[in-house]
């Protein structure tokens, strides 16, 4: 089973997103979603200072089985990519919630983070989506 | 749900991941498919593949059955036990299947197909054999585990029957053995030594765990994928199939032309092929930046034309991104793979990419 923590919002298409203090989003991809994917390889986290809109492709994931793209939840300008993730794409697998975050984005306009799934969403979304 | 081996259980139980693979569910993982690849790379891991299908061959005339059905001449088995490597091809010269043939005696043969070719092939052996008065009995009651990785030997003898173990352990590479309760060959699907055993499909579960605690890591189908991939070996349906020889599939090295009066099937649509020179050729590709190949993706030669992936992966011992793709005869050492829309350089290099442990292609 996955885990899917109570206090983070999450996409259909398996990104997490948390609202930090200074307002910002810190995003990546679930357990779930690194579970499926398999021991990732690559990460392409964009570049700080790129504006990206909400449901628009920015990142890719790449793992020993497939190539993935990261959907942005929000529109915004990114502040931060997880350069981590260049030398240890792992960190994705061992710690998807923690070390393996993605990109940071603040967001032009914060109810697109409200109108993500909330966890319980998100689980009855993995519920229905393997059965 | 799909078939399942006997193994199925022990599986989940393990914690694997399951895929379909030619109608079976298989493991694909049993948590990171790059530490199982490394522990074979290193030491030793097993492989469920219970799935290939062992099809024994009986009769007075089977060795001449073996010499028409085959691209390679089972004539070059001359000791008991003894394996070759070879394609079944159509009338065409496509590619059935491609499978390991092992020489009994002079009235049995054993083969191993591949499990998601299986009904074709053993409808396509039937219908050779009844000229020859050869019988086609498929062992669908057989569980078979390989056994791969360069401890893999030591420790798989020592979960054995004593007196099996010693002999399991003077067999060559490239033999098997039909050691009553086992069958045993030193053969595989990794680029390392190893043995792949067939045993009744009641008693695999204890073979399996007896492996583990032998210190035997279960590995799955990802991490067997990219082991054969640095290995150079093709995966059927990949990389060759009905639509492609094995002079345009790097298995030139697999077709015995002599004797020039063996009349196998396939042989004069091959000789046509040869003869016209413009075939397509399959080629091993490096990647030097950070992109992976897969299968599918266009490949550009500069001057020369295009061709395609039909396999790729990230391969955990170079680190780098290797690939097998079909090109155009002429195509030289460089090339350009289209990835996710970019055009990304790549090196062609001759497989294997690793052997026994060791990179095998200059970096």
């Amino acid at each position: 089973m996955s885990n899917v923590p109570a206090d983070l919002r999450f996409l259909k298409s398996h990104e997490w997103a948390r609202l930090e203090a200074d307002g910002t989003i810190t995003i990546g991809i679930s357990d779930h979603a690194q579970q499926a994917l398999g021991d990732l390889v690559f990460v392409e986290a964009p570049e700080p200072g790129r504006h990206v809109n909400a449901g628009e492709a920015c990142a890719v994931v790449e793992s020993v089985k497939a190539a993935s793209d990261v959907y942005s939840p929000v529109s915004g300008e990114v502040v931060a990519g997880n350069a981590d993730l260049g030398g240890q794409p792992e960190l994705i697998n061992t710690d998807p919630y923690g070390a393996g975050w993605i990109m940071r984005v603040r967001p032009d306009d914060k109810a697109q983070f409200a109108s993500m799934l909330d966890a319980r969403a998100y689980a009855a979304a993995l519920a229905a989506e393997t059965h | 749900m799909g078939l399942r081996t006997p193994l199925f259980d022990t599986h989940v139980a393990a914690g694997a991941r399951t895929v379909d693979f030619g109608g079976w569910d298989m493991p694909v993982n049993y948590g990171s498919q790059i530490e199982e690849h490394h522990a074979v790379r290193r030491d030793a891991g097993m492989f469920d593949v219970s799935h290939m299908c062992v099809v024994d061959l009986r009769g007075d005339r089977v060795r001449d059955y073996l010499r028409h059905l085959l691209a390679n001449d089972v004539s070059k088995l001359t000791q008991p036990g003894k394996a070759l490597y070879s394609c079944m091809l159509r009338d065409h010269g496509g590619v059935i299947d491609d499978l390991i043939v092992y020489y009994m005696n002079d009235h049995w043969y054993r083969m191993v197909v591949n499990a998601g070719t299986r009904d074709k092939d053993v409808e396509w052996l039937r219908q050779v054999a009844a000229d020859y008065g050869v019988t086609v009995e498929p062992r669908t009651e057989l569980a078979m585990i390989a056994v791969q990785g360069p401890n893999a030997r030591a420790k798989a003898a020592s979960v054995m029957p004593p007196e099996i173990a010693q002999r399991a352990l003077e067999i060559g590479p490239f033999f098997g053995i039909d050691a009553g309760s086992l069958f045993v060959a030193r053969t595989g699907y990794t680029g390392e030594d190893g043995f792949e055993i067939m045993l009744p499909a009641e008693h695999a579960v204890a073979l399996w765990q007896g492996l583990r605690v032998a210190g035997v890591a279960p590995c799955g189908l990802g991490a067997r994928d990219t082991l054969r991939l640095e290995a150079g070996m093709n995966l059927y349906g990949n990389d060759m199939d009905e639509t492609t020889s094995p002079l345009e599939s790097g298995l030139n090295w697999t077709i015995a032309w002599e004797p020039q009066d063996r009349d196998f099937i396939g042989r004069g649509a091959l000789a046509a092929q040869k003869a016209s020179g413009d075939t397509r050729k399959l080629v091993g590709l490096l990647v030097e930046d950070r992109a992976v190949l897969r299968s599918h993706q266009k490949v550009i030669v500069a001057a020369v034309g295009e061709g395609e992936v039909t396999s790729g992966t990230f391969s955990p011992t170079l680190q780098r991104s290797i690939g097998f793709a079909r090109v155009p005869a002429k195509t030289g050492d460089r090339c350009e793979v289209e990835i996710r829309g970019k055009l990304v350089a790549a090196r062609v290099v001759r497989p294997p990419f690793v052997r026994h442990g060791k990179v095998a292609i200059a970096l």
